[in-house]
């Protein structure tokens, strides 16, 4: 049901498009006013998360302890599982970033039809979700042949590797037939498992289905119903050159395609999917574990008035010295 | 904000990033332009209407091949009568015989590069 909702929106959203541009014809508004919308909300979304995250207190180190801390010399220590400097934490959130390193420690749990309880490791999420990242990533920077002229020699290098079996013309892009494989693999991952079902919200699955709908749609395009890719270029230039310009030859497809990509980029900074921005500020893995090496102080905690023993002692020393009370002092 | 210095850093390496586009089409003067052909002087129609072959040439090449390669049938007849042989260089580089300043010009701007030419023979230069 709740998958169902997300995927009436995304219904909602091809019509709106599909009468706006292909019906009605409003090109210049589905082609150049969304796209700048949806960039601009975009960057000011994102810009404006980190902001609110930066200004929460983090007040002691959070560190989530997967291996020895450091201590003394001769006990070794798990400086990737429990880094204790800024170099340890580097590479730690290196790793995470590029490898989703806890996302491999993925467990499952299962009743048994003899009703035992089981967890084992279920490494598929880590995979897909691998998958799905990197091949977001090169289809992202190979799409920068579109905004860039010339074509910088990585993309061209990119689409040699992506293109490297030399399948069927247009040449098949790997990374085309990973986005496909993995997204269905997310998304028949919340359908088919109770529990994830269960915990799955709409937006859980809005954000799969704007993916796929990104995704199918540029792949229809590049190997079915084709494009003018000389307007579509014409058009992209048009728009990171600040001179848009609408030719009129481009098809509806297309327009489909980035309107899709419009309403990812403008939902992105509000919904789950700003963990892009997010992981690089979560406590746990951006944070040394030097609790024990350095103090940190509670931001929050009121000024505290403060009267030693020394000085304690200053106040009642005559008294403390006919009492015959040892001093610190002396 | 906590740890300012750094989150503003990162804050601007993600915008520089991602406003690449921008910044690399200024800095290289960059214009939303095609790129000018240099169409046949020849001949005025393609084997298929203009607007067709831009954006689907290459799947007319590939039914090419496969009817050259596969079934053996080499030819096919225009709608004006005309017969053409179903070949890549015999054919598309007979009329468009400057590949630098047609097939080229266009494929660099799209960053396109047809792996065809490792096999086929590759007309040298502008021959006219
Ligand atoms: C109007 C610009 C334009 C012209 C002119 C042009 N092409 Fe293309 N060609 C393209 C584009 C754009 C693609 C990529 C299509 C895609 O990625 O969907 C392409 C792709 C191809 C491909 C498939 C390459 C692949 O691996 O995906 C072949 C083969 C091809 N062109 C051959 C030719 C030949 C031969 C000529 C000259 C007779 C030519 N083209 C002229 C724009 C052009
Ligand atoms: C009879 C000569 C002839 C043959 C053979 C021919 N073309 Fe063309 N082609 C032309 C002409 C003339 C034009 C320009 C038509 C126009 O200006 O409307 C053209 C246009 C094109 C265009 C569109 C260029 C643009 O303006 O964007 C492409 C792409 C193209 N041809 C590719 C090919 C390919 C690939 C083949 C082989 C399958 C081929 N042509 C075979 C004569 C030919
Ligand atoms: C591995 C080498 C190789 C590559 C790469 C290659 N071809 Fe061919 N091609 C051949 C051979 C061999 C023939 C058979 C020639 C014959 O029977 O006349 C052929 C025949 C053809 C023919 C029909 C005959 C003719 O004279 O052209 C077409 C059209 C063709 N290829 C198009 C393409 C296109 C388009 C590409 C790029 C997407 C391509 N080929 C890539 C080897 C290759
Ligand atoms: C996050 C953003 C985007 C994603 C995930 C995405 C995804 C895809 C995918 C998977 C394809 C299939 C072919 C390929 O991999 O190259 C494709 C094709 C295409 N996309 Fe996108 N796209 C995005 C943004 C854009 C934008 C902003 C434009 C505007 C210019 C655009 C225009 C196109 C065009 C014209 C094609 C057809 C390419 C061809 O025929 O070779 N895309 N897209």
């Amino acid at each position: 049901m709740r998958a169902l909702t997300a995927l009436l929106v995304v219904a909602v959203l091809l019509g709106v498009v599909w009468l706006g541009a292909g019906v009605a014809g409003w090109h210049a508004f589905f082609g150049v006013a969304v796209p700048y919308a949806a960039v601009l909300i975009f960057l000011i979304g994102i810009v404006w998360r980190v902001v609110t995250w930066a200004r929460s207190p983090v007040p002691f180190r959070i560190p989530t302890t997967c291996g020895q801390q450091r201590s003394l010399d001769w006990i070794p220590s798990s400086t990737l599982e429990n880094p204790h400097d800024g170099w340890g934490v580097t590479r730690r959130m290196a790793l995470e970033v590029l490898l989703f390193r806890s996302l491999f420690r993925n467990t499952r749990t299962e009743l048994t039809p003899t009703k035992r309880l089981v967890y084992e490791s279920d490494r598929y999420l880590w995979v897909a979700a691998l998958a799905f990242h990197w091949s977001f990533l090169v289809i992202f920077l190979r799409h920068l042949r579109f905004f860039l002229q010339p074509v910088p020699q990585l993309v061209t290098f990119l689409e040699s590797v992506d293109g490297f079996f030399q399948l069927a013309v247009p040449t098949l892009f790997l990374s085309d037939v990973l986005i496909l494989a993995a997204l269905l693999y997310l998304l028949g991952r919340r359908l088919l498992n109770r529990q994830l079902r269960y915990i799955s919200l709409p937006a859980d699955y809005f954000a799969l289905f704007l993916l796929l709908a990104v995704a199918i749609t540029g792949v229809l395009m590049r190997y079915v119903t084709k494009v003018d890719l000389v307007a579509a270029k014409e058009l992209a230039m048009g728009l990171v050159t600040f001179s848009p310009k609408v030719p009129t030859v481009i098809g509806t497809p297309f327009y489909i395609h980035i309107f899709f990509v419009s309403v990812l980029f403008a939902y992105f900074p509000f919904s789950k999917l700003t963990h892009m921005a997010g992981i690089f500020l979560s406590p746990t893995r951006n944070l040394a574990n030097n609790n024990r090496k350095r103090r940190h102080v509670n931001p929050w905690n009121p000024e505290v008035e403060v009267h030693t023993y020394a000085q304690w002692e200053e106040d009642f020393h005559d008294k403390l010295v006919a009492a015959g009370i040892p001093l610190d002092k002396e | 904000m906590y740890d300012g210095g750094k989150i503003i850093t990162g804050l601007l390496v993600f915008l520089i990033l991602v406003t690449v586009p921008v910044w690399f089409n200024a800095a290289t003067h960059a214009q939303a332009r095609a790129p000018q052909l240099k169409l046949p002087e020849g001949a005025t129609a393609c084997v298929e209407p203009t607007a067709e072959m831009r954006a689907t040439h290459m799947e007319l090449l590939n039914r090419w091949r496969n009817a050259a390669v596969r079934s053996d049938e080499r030819f096919f007849t225009m709608p004006d009568g005309k017969v053409y042989e179903k070949s890549l260089s015999l054919t598309c580089l007979k009329c468009h015989d400057n590949k630098e300043e047609f097939c080229d010009r266009c494929h660099n701007y799209l960053a396109v590069s047809p792996y065809c030419w490792d096999c086929h023979v590759e007309p040298k230069g502008g021959r006219s």
